[in-house]
């Protein structure tokens, strides 16, 4: 049984109220950070327990507090992304829905660190319900005085607000996001400045993931060093993950960084295994931008090594043989899955999804979607393989934002591991979909 | 700072870009711009022909950059060291890019008024490929009349913003913007509003497509035929020096006067540009210097004179008779 140090408590009838979540021992970390520690100290421990960005990049996030710019007399901003948009990850929805306090007293947490006066909680449009159990969650932390003037008798005061987006993939990207907060078209800014410099309202403004944010209240309750010992390497502490796919038991789990990705599958502890008996074939391991691994390769490394869940681990071999952690959206597909019909599920969202600044990423998507298409109506060529692997290439790396290589990675990954199914496809003119969600689909139809 | 591109060295005061620098090296270095404005703030950063191999970040960190960048909106740093035409990768990733920009664009040159002066002719021309692998329908939209003097051909667009950021930055109210996303972008005046200001006329100048057209010069006359000169008159709106077109005696359109790099001198206003098509309107100072490579020199109505003196020179000195003199 692995720690659990964000939602060991989500079990817990109601919860997501104060008084429950005070009896939980629930905003003990802002009364020792507000009390006993400066901000600089709060920082340190941050630091110390090697938490990085939970959101997908995998940045330090110690590393990122310590550029944040404090020029005298310019407020300085938190802003939480909780535009979770990322197909196949979840677990931001989950831990908002169940345990909103954790994420308020993590804001509160942080803010004092960064010396922010107000903080944002950006929230994707889609998940409105969600936006109103944190406003909940907030008025009643106003109520209960752990935000407003003088939280706690000292003389740190703090706002929180919740933003609901307008449900576009691209304000999940930090800059498209401070964008969209201002109230403009949600394009992503041209960087540098960063917005560590100028961010909200050209202030100096820290974005950090929901996780991330909850993850800074364990650290400072038991110190980073502490929370540092969890994990392996440079993969610390604990992870929430979003398992989806055809697995026996769905859903958000909290791991330690670092047990095995075939533990992970097979235990009956997470993800109990393929579901109707099948055999697994491939596995998105980070959320969909991330390149799609088969079985050998996810269960293995190329060196032979099993594959353990940390950033390390599942980096190992480029993406040559290997993938990324990512955000931890964790979908895994058994035999009868079209890779193909999969790619062009991918491709169609970050099509629908592109911000249309820039041309690579514009016209690329939609040439993508349209030639995978062809793969679908049984009309593609062998030459359009080809074609796929030249404009992905020429997509990546091109781009203002990561869009374009979140979009260019599963099509550049699926063609280097299941070409034989592209070629199968344009050789017998024919695409045969055998998947238990089609079938399924023809029984009741 | 000192900054080497392709090899040459130059020194440029700190806050200059690396595409002005490579500008003022001269043209053999300059990379492409298509979005990239000098008189409009924050334009540029989205067509991506620009782009460049950062080799070395600077004196201080000799790294270099990862991936390739936007060389109109990067910063030189001291010591850097920037790859343009010499990184095969560059000239490929920019073919690649002029692709994506192309692969929407309807190739309807024969009919667009911008062909002879559009950058996108120059730019598939010196970096895309004679074919296309494109092959589903084209992005289509109606054509829109901005007022009775602008016509709005989204289908030409390539979303280069420079019109948004002209209506931004030169006129007084904002009227015009960018609508829906991805590749459904659209510039747009939300329900066709006229764009009711004096300097509305520029957005056509900095178009660097034929999206953006003159609809009192629409379908006039191909622009290879018509003569530019620069002409000014005294104007209490703008600064009133402009570049008119002729054929023959008649003024067929009016201009800003433009740069080596395609760039307005200065933004003229709309009664110079719509409402003074008599050649008695203007003070006119002689022919408009335009570059050896594009059509319109084809005419080769600027070194006319200079051009028979050279030949008869030659004639003279392979015993012709005198051009002038033939029988």
């Amino acid at each position: 049984m692995g720690r659990k140090l964000l939602i060991h408590n989500d079990k817990v009838p109601n919860i997501h109220t104060l008084e429950v979540y005070r009896a939980h021992g629930g905003y003990a970390s802002v009364e020792k950070a507000l009390k006993n520690m400066t901000p600089d100290q709060v920082t340190d421990e941050v630091k110390k327990s090697g938490l990085r960005g939970r959101g997908g990049a995998g940045f330090p996030t110690g590393l990122k507090w310590s550029f944040l710019a404090k020029p005298e007399g310019v407020p300085r901003y938190l802003v939480c992304n909780a535009d979770e948009s990322e197909p196949g990850t979840f677990k931001d929805r989950y831990l908002m829905e169940v345990i909103p306090h954790a994420l308020i007293e993590g804001m509160i947490t942080s803010s004092y660190a960064l010396g922010a006066k107000a903080s944002y909680i950006y929230i994707r449009g889609e998940y409105f319900y969600v936006a109103r159990i944190v406003e909940a969650a907030i008025k009643e932390a106003y109520a209960a005085g752990w935000l407003g003037k003088n939280i706690l008798g000292t003389d740190f005061s703090h706002d929180c607000y919740v933003q609901v987006g307008g449900g576009a993939y691209i304000c999940g990207e930090e800059t498209a996001l401070l964008e969209s907060l201002e109230g403009k078209r949600g394009n992503p800014r041209i960087k540098p400045p960063f917005p560590a410099v100028a961010g909200l309202w050209g202030c100096p403004t820290v974005v950090n993931n929901v996780e991330t944010i909850a993850a800074v209240c364990p650290i400072v309750m038991m110190g980073g060093e502490e929370y540092a010992k969890i994990g392996i390497g440079k993969s610390t502490g604990t992870k929430l993950i979003s398992a989806s796919g055809h697995i026996n038991k769905p859903g958000v789990y909290e791991i330690e960084l670092g047990i095995p990705v075939e533990e992970f599958i097979y235990s009956e502890e997470y993800c109990g295994g393929i579901r109707n008996g099948k055999k697994m074939k491939a596995v998105v391991a980070g959320g969909s931008s991330v390149p799609i691994l088969p079985t050998e390769l996810i269960l293995k490394t190329a060196k032979g090594e099993p594959r353990l869940m940390t950033y390390e681990s599942l980096g190992d071999g480029g993406f040559q043989t290997g993938t990324m952690l990512g955000s931890g959206g964790f979908i895994v597909m058994d035999e009868d899955t079209s890779i193909v019909k999969n790619l062009f599920t991918f491709t169609r969202f970050y099509h629908h999804e592109s911000c249309g600044q820039c041309s690579p990423c514009r016209e690329g998507t939609g040439w993508m979607e349209k030639i995978l298409k062809k793969f679908l109506n049984g009309t593609a060529n062998e030459s359009d393989v080809e074609l796929l692997w030249d404009i992905q290439s020429k997509i990546e790396g091109k781009t203002i934002c990561p869009l374009g290589e979140a979009a260019a990675w599963p099509v550049a990954a699926a063609i280097r591991h299941f070409k034989h199914e592209f070629l199968e496809i344009a050789r017998n003119k024919k695409f045969v979909d055998v998947s238990h969600y089609n079938r399924l689909n023809k029984v009741t139809a | 700072m000192k900054v080497t591109i392709d090899g040459v060295e130059i020194d440029v005061p700190k806050g200059t870009t690396i595409l002005q620098a490579a500008r003022m090296i001269g043209p053999s270095v300059a990379p492409p711009a298509m979005c990239y404005y000098t008189k409009l703030k924050t334009s540029g950063g989205y067509c991506r022909t620009c782009i460049v191999k950062v080799t070395k970040g600077s004196t201080a960190n000799p790294n270099p950059m990862p991936k390739p960048v936007a060389s109109c909106r990067t910063e030189v740093m001291d010591g850097m060291e920037v790859q343009n035409f010499t990184s095969p990768e560059i000239v490929e990733a920019r073919k690649g890019v002029v692709e994506f920009l192309l692969i929407n664009h309807p190739l309807d040159c024969p009919v667009c008024d911008q062909a002879g002066e559009c950058k996108l002719q120059d730019l598939g021309y010196e970096n895309g490929s004679a074919k296309t692998r494109y092959e589903f329908k084209r992005r289509e939209f109606e054509g829109i009349d901005i007022g009775d003097k602008i016509k709005l051909h989204m289908t030409r667009c390539i979303l280069c913003y420079r019109c948004v950021k002209t209506a931004e930055q030169i006129t007084e109210k904002r009227l015009h913007g960018v609508v829906h996303r991805g590749d459904a972008s659209e510039i747009s005046t939300y329900i066709e509003q006229v764009i009711d200001n004096d300097f509305s006329g520029n957005v056509i100048d900095v178009c660097p497509v034929g999206a953006l057209t003159d609809r009192t010069f629409r379908f006039k006359q191909r622009v290879w035929f018509t003569k530019p000169v620069d002409a000014h008159r005294n104007c209490d709106k703008c600064c009133g020096k402009t570049r008119v077109w002729l054929k023959g005696e008649e003024v067929v359109r009016v201009t800003a006067r433009k740069d080596m790099w395609d760039e307005v001198e200065e933004f003229i206003c709309n009664s110079c540009r719509y409402d003074h098509k008599k050649k008695s309107d203007w003070v006119i100072e002689g022919p408009s210097h335009i570059s050896r490579a594009s059509v319109i020199s084809q005419g080769h109505y600027e070194h006319l004179n200079e051009l028979k003196v050279e030949a008869m020179k030659h004639q003279k000195a392979l015993g012709f008779m005198d051009i002038d003199k033939r029988p």
